[in-house]
């Protein structure tokens, strides 16, 4: 890696620019937390050249393939976060096809619901927070009581945004949206997962909610997975417990699982991506065999997926311990995202620790 | 300015076609004891136009791919709008009489999976501008020659929505899109203009880039020849009719007031209402 200071794009770069520039060259500041380091270019210290590294999030070019396989119905709506959502790839190709509302979330999500009147399936990609939270309403009444065709793809949940606050954290959006009637709710944890997923229900008939990460979280599948309604992937089978997990608790997970077998502690992980409908048989079957169960998530744990797990097992009077891991219904404080991960208990030393402390109290 | 020649309809027939949207308005509201009266009747005449003068739409195939299209931003003018429809034969009168009954396809405001010829399901005001935006855009991609029109009220321009769709439809040029604003001056809580003036809308909406035509709303020759401008004299962008209406209008006793905005007639007062529908407006 070169070691040549370039000068930051822009030559009237403002000094609070050159500084932030300064302090990412100065090998005194301690990036080893930093999300953005691995692939980061130092030399354009640039916001466009950095989403290169969004590498989770390839929802432009899975549409693209899809556009080119014959699908001329696909159209994608975007609230000016093109870039960032990683779809402004489909607008270059096809940009008869692509809507940019600017920032007006709440007429986007009605202008799609009209384009699917008209035979189109459109896939709006957008922030979580101003997708799901800010457009509860229009979703619930123009997409989901209609049930039309309409895809959307929120990224950046829970807390993935890190230090820039709680307006762009989404930890409300499964809440939210799993209260509404026809809607499906999904996960996809990673890119591969994203592969799978959106081919898999283009043809649902009736709207769906990805909800995606940041696309720079660390993968979890080789190969775009098996991606049904009501679904789930057992990644990791084991004996003392299980947990069911989405997003980056997915990985974190799976850390955990390993963290735990040096210590004699067999963790199933679960990828539970189907939020709504979801897969009682996997919570159930579960239930029966381990009496303390997991959830997963980047979400308040008040209405998230542990709540949806909770509803099953109660309902079926299945009469295992659940622990509901994610936010404990508190707005997150801000920081680097994989510093929070570890405030949070949120990462595989944080899974894994209460996993060992929840059996150690369950005797 | 003299009227344009008319294709389908003289103004006596759309008189016609009005008075029986107030009548059929009054005897649903019979049927369930609730009804948006002064809404339906301030559009009567807009709808009436509309829909047997100017609109393309096949009964007997209520999804043809390139009908035009009418939403309603104003959803809780239903009552007004189903009759239309009945007439027209989308569904049968009976079926229509269900209105409100348990289970019925028909309730206050609508619902497009339930009511043939019903374009979009409304009732949240402030959404149908941007589903028409959206419309517009998908007829344009296909290449269809169809219009959509959408009908808001005066009391739905201070939602923000609006104007972000007024905003789009411009931005795209959707030469498709007519919106119609009937203003009645009238919403739950009393005057518009006092609750939340929303004037002047004509600079409003020539300011977001939409041709805007200003008409009294009850007078037909007005209503048709500027359906006729927007519909059929379309240029590079959408157009709006500001339709000046009154709230209740064909019952004395119910225009211009808030009361009649939502409410139910006793049978005294119904009677004298049908009557005063029956013989149209002065």
């Amino acid at each position: 890696m070169s070691t040549t200071a370039a000068t930051p794009p822009g030559a009237s770069a403002s000094p609070s620019g050159r500084a932030a520039y300064a302090a990412i060259r100065n090998p005194a500041v301690d990036m080893s937390e930093s999300t953005v380091r691995p692939g980061f270019d130092p030399a354009s210290w640039d916001m466009v050249g950095s989403l290169n590294l969004s590498l989770q999030l390839p929802t432009g070019q899975v549409l693209i393939e899809l556009a080119d396989a014959g699908r001329d119905d696909i159209v994608v709506c975007t609230a000016d976060l093109g870039r960032p959502t990683q779809v402004i790839n489909f607008g270059r190709r096809f940009p008869h096809r692509y809507f940019n509302f600017g920032i007006a979330e709440r007429n986007m999500i009605g202008a799609a619901a009209g384009l699917a009147t008209t035979g189109f399936t459109p896939f709006i990609s957008n922030y979580s927070f101003f997708l799901a939270l800010m457009g509860a309403e229009n979703i619930r009444n123009d997409l989901a009581y209609t049930n039309l065709r309409v895809r959307m793809v929120g990224t950046h949940s829970g807390i993935a945004m890190g230090f820039y606050g709680t307006s762009h954290h989404c930890c409300e959006d499964i809440g939210l949206l799993r209260a509404i009637a026809n809607l499906v709710v999904m996960a996809p944890c990673d890119a591969n997962a994203i592969r799978a997923a959106l081919p898999a229900m283009l043809d649902h008939d009736g709207p769906v909610y990805f909800r995606c990460g940041r696309g720079r979280e660390a993968p979890v599948y080789d190969a775009p997975p098996a991606w049904r309604l009501g679904g789930s992937t057992m990644l990791r089978d084991g004996r003392h417990a299980t947990l069911f997990a989405i997003g980056t608790l997915v990985k974190a997970g799976l850390d955990a699982h390993e963290i735990l077998a040096r210590e004699g502690i067999s963790l199933r992980v679960v990828d539970l991506y189907s939020i709504k409908p979801i897969d009682r048989s996997a919570i159930l079957a579960a239930a029966k065999e381990h009496g303390v169960l997991f959830t997963g998530e980047e979400h308040n744990v008040v209405s998230g997926l542990g709540s949806a797990v909770a509803e099953v097992l109660a309902e079926a009077g299945a009469g295992a311990r659940l622990v509901r891991i994610g936010l404990d219904d508190q707005y997150s404080i801000l920081g680097p995202p994989t510093h929070l991960y570890r405030h949070y208990g949120l990462d595989g030393e944080g899974v894994a620790a209460k996993v060992k402390a929840a059996l150690g109290k369950a005797g | 300015m003299a009227a344009r020649p008319r294709r389908n309809t003289t103004n006596a027939m759309l008189a016609e076609k009005a008075k029986m949207i107030r009548r059929e308005t009054v005897k649903l509201t019979d049927i369930c004891g609730s009804g948006h009266y002064g809404s339906a009747f301030s559009m009567a005449e807009l709808v009436a136009a509309l829909y047997y003068e100017f609109l393309h739409v096949r009964p007997e195939e209520p999804l043809w791919a390139d009908r035009d299209r009418f939403t309603m931003g104003k959803g809780h003018a239903a009552i007004g709008h189903f009759p239309v429809l009945a007439d027209l034969g989308f569904f049968s009168w009976e079926e229509l009489y269900t209105y409100t009954r348990l289970g019925s396809p028909f309730g206050d405001h609508p619902d497009m999976r339930k009511v043939k010829g019903a374009d979009f399901s409304s009732g949240s005001i402030g959404h149908n501008l941007s589903v028409s935006v959206g419309m517009a855009l998908g007829l344009r991609l296909r290449g269809s020659p169809a219009r959509v029109v959408c009908l808001m009220g005066d009391g739905e321009q201070a939602e923000g929505q609006v104007w972000e769709a007024a905003m789009s439809a411009a931005h795209w040029r959707l030469a498709g899109l007519v919106g119609i604003v009937d203003i009645n001056a009238v919403g739950s809580d009393g005057a518009v203009a006092e609750t939340m003036n929303n004037e002047p809308l004509h600079e409003k909406w020539a300011a977001f880039g939409w041709r805007v035509r200003r008409i009294d709303g009850h007078d037909l020759d007005a209503v048709c020849d500027a359906l006729d401008w927007a519909l059929n004299r379309a240029e590079d962008r959408p157009s709006v009719i500001l339709a000046d209406t009154i709230a209740g209008k064909g019952v004395s006793f119910m225009e211009r007031t808030w009361q009649w905005h939502l409410g139910f007639l006793g049978p005294e007062d119904r009677d004298r209402a049908l009557a005063e529908i029956e013989k149209g407006l002065a």
